[in-house]
């Protein structure tokens, strides 16, 4: 189990962000801001905000123009990264 | 691999021989990163949590930001708040070598120092920021620099600006030139002309401030004019290209900025000057003709010498702006790349952002997005995302941005120098 983990560990791209993901981290940092820390959120609440932000189901003043950049699927994966540690 | 010679970094190595993290694993070699701005300090960082041995060279033991020193330059804010030092990245871990690299042979993978040393790299990260051109406007160099500031450095010279204004008549002229594209921060001299005209609007309601602009159109040109207009009528007036705003010659001793048309008297001049890669990039061979250096969009692997990569400002990154955001999200995926590279692997073609936020006055900000993928061997526009604030938002819309700016200088700074 530990050996197949540490192969899996090896051959992955350890390094490699999902496109776009390390951007994010320029803007949203501590809690406590103007710009929402995004600590905590898990993976289906930041890529559902991404999607509303898109359709314009949520209004913002720059996260709007920023999401359409961004497909469900680059989205869904900025999402788990950013959920599971990635800065 | 060569061996490295550290004499400038010695101090370090007891940090280096730290046991490191597990995504140390497959990511062979050594790193140097030259530059300690937005961009270095960023790359230094990514690479040193990889576990890869990395040594920023960066001689000054304080970094003056840019963002926000127009607001010092205004009287808003303390030279203070601009300043940051490289204990936080130091703490890290991160190996800083104070001094300035001297020269770079891209064909042994080496950097000498200025102190005589040298460091052996497997792979390069430049991120040495700006030179201003003292030799593209007649009568502007460095001593004249001294009486008309260009700011466009902060620290120094942003303090210099400020006291000048502080200190000018109180029906005195102020002149501030601004270069035709490219040049770092696009929509800077637009915001620098919009809080100074608040300063003057305030404190010296006689004076006014006139804009010699070598273009006719330039970054969130609608959203600026339609705030000068409302709070800057009578005070602000802006000349483009096509009226004869572009500056042909300064004199420093009679105080004199002069057009093809006109020559103006000034009581304050800010002059900011053609400008280019810092010289280390022409040093190490990366730089074009142009004075900037062409970079791979994947990787930001320069186009003219193997091995080494050129983040920032002194990258020609296509349709990416000259920014600090910019520089910051450049080095993430920079040093990413270099990750891969030295593990054998190929990076995959990555997406960036950015966001520039101006002040026009306090608790009016405006700002410009965008996201930028490699296409057909440069960086270009994600088609449909990005662009500005609506030319028609409220005033709420103008002090949540003005708000979000404050806490993107405080984030990025934080990630940044910790
Ligand atoms: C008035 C103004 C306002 C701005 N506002 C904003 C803003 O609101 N938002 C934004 O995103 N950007 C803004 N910017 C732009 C931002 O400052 C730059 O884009 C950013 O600093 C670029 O980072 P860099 O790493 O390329 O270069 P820099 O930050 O300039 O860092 C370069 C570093 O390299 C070092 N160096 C140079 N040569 C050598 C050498 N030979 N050896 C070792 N070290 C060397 C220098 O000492 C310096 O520390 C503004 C700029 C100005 C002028």
């Amino acid at each position: 189990m530990r050996s197949a983990l540490l192969l899996l560990l090896l051959a992955s791209p350890a390094a490699a962000s999902p496109p776009g993901a390390s951007s994010c981290s320029g803007c949203h940092g501590a809690p406590g801001g103007a710009v929402p820390s995004l600590a905590g959120q898990s993976a289906e609440d930041i890529a559902a905000s991404l999607t509303a932000f898109r359709t314009g189901a949520r209004p913002a003043t720059v996260m709007t123009r920023i999401a359409k950049g961004f497909s469900d699927e680059e989205s869904r994966a900025i999402a788990e990264w950013i959920a599971g540690g990635g800065q | 691999m060569t061996t490295i010679v550290r004499r400038a970094v010695l101090a370090g190595l007891a940090a280096a021989a730290l046991p490191r993290p597990a995504l140390a694993q497959g990511a062979h070699g050594r790193v140097v990163v030259v530059g300690g701005g937005f961009g270095g300090a960023t790359a230094a960082r990514v690479l040193h949590r990889a576990g890869v041995a990395v040594t920023l060279v960066e001689p000054a033991e304080t970094y003056w930001a840019c963002p926000f020193s127009n607001e010092v330059i205004a009287g808003l804010r303390p030279l203070s708040a601009q300043a940051f030092g490289y204990d936080g990245l130091r703490a890290s871990g991160v190996i800083v070598a104070r001094t300035k690299a001297a020269a770079i042979d891209g064909a042994a993978g080496r950097v000498r120092l200025a102190d005589g040393s040298t460091l052996d790299y497997d792979r390069l990260i430049l991120s040495p920021g700006i030179a201003l051109r003292f030799d593209a406007l007649p009568g502007y160099d460095a001593a004249a620099a001294e009486r008309m500031p260009h700011a466009w450095k902060a620290g120094a010279q942003t303090d210099l600006l400020a006291r000048q204004l502080a200190a000018m008549p109180d029906n005195g002229t102020v002149v501030l030139s601004v270069p035709a594209n490219p040049y770092r921060c696009p929509p800077g001299p637009y915001e620098r002309a919009s809080l100074i005209a608040y300063f003057l609007k305030t404190r010296k309601p006689r004076a006014k401030l006139i804009v010699l602009d070598a273009k006719d159109t330039f970054s969130k040109q609608k959203l600026f004019e339609q705030a000068w207009k409302a709070l800057y009528p009578g005070i602000l007036d802006y000349v483009p290209l096509a009226s004869g705003g572009q500056v042909t010659a300064v004199d420093p001793g009679a105080m004199t900025v002069a057009t093809d048309f006109e020559t103006y008297k000034a009581d304050v001049a800010c002059i900011i000057p053609p400008q280019r890669a810092a010289p280390i990039a022409a040093a190490a061979g990366v730089a074009d003709r142009s004075g900037w250096c062409p970079i791979d969009p994947v990787t930001f692997e320069s186009r003219l010498v193997p091995r080494i990569h050129v983040v920032g400002d002194a990258a020609i990154a296509g349709a990416m702006p000259k920014s600090a955001f910019a520089a910051n999200a450049q080095a993430k995926v920079c040093a990413e790349a270099v990750i891969d590279l030295l593990a054998g692997r190929v990076p995959e073609p990555p997406k960036l952002i950015n966001t520039c936020y101006s002040l026009v006055a306090p608790g009016y900000g405006i700002s410009v997005a965008g996201v930028y993928r490699p296409d057909k061997g440069v960086l270009a526009d994600v088609e449909g995302a990005g662009g500005t604030s609506p030319v028609d938002s409220p005033d709420t819309v103008r002090r949540q941005e003005a708000a979000y700016a404050e806490d993107w200088y405080r984030t990025i700074t934080h990630a940044v120098f910790g």
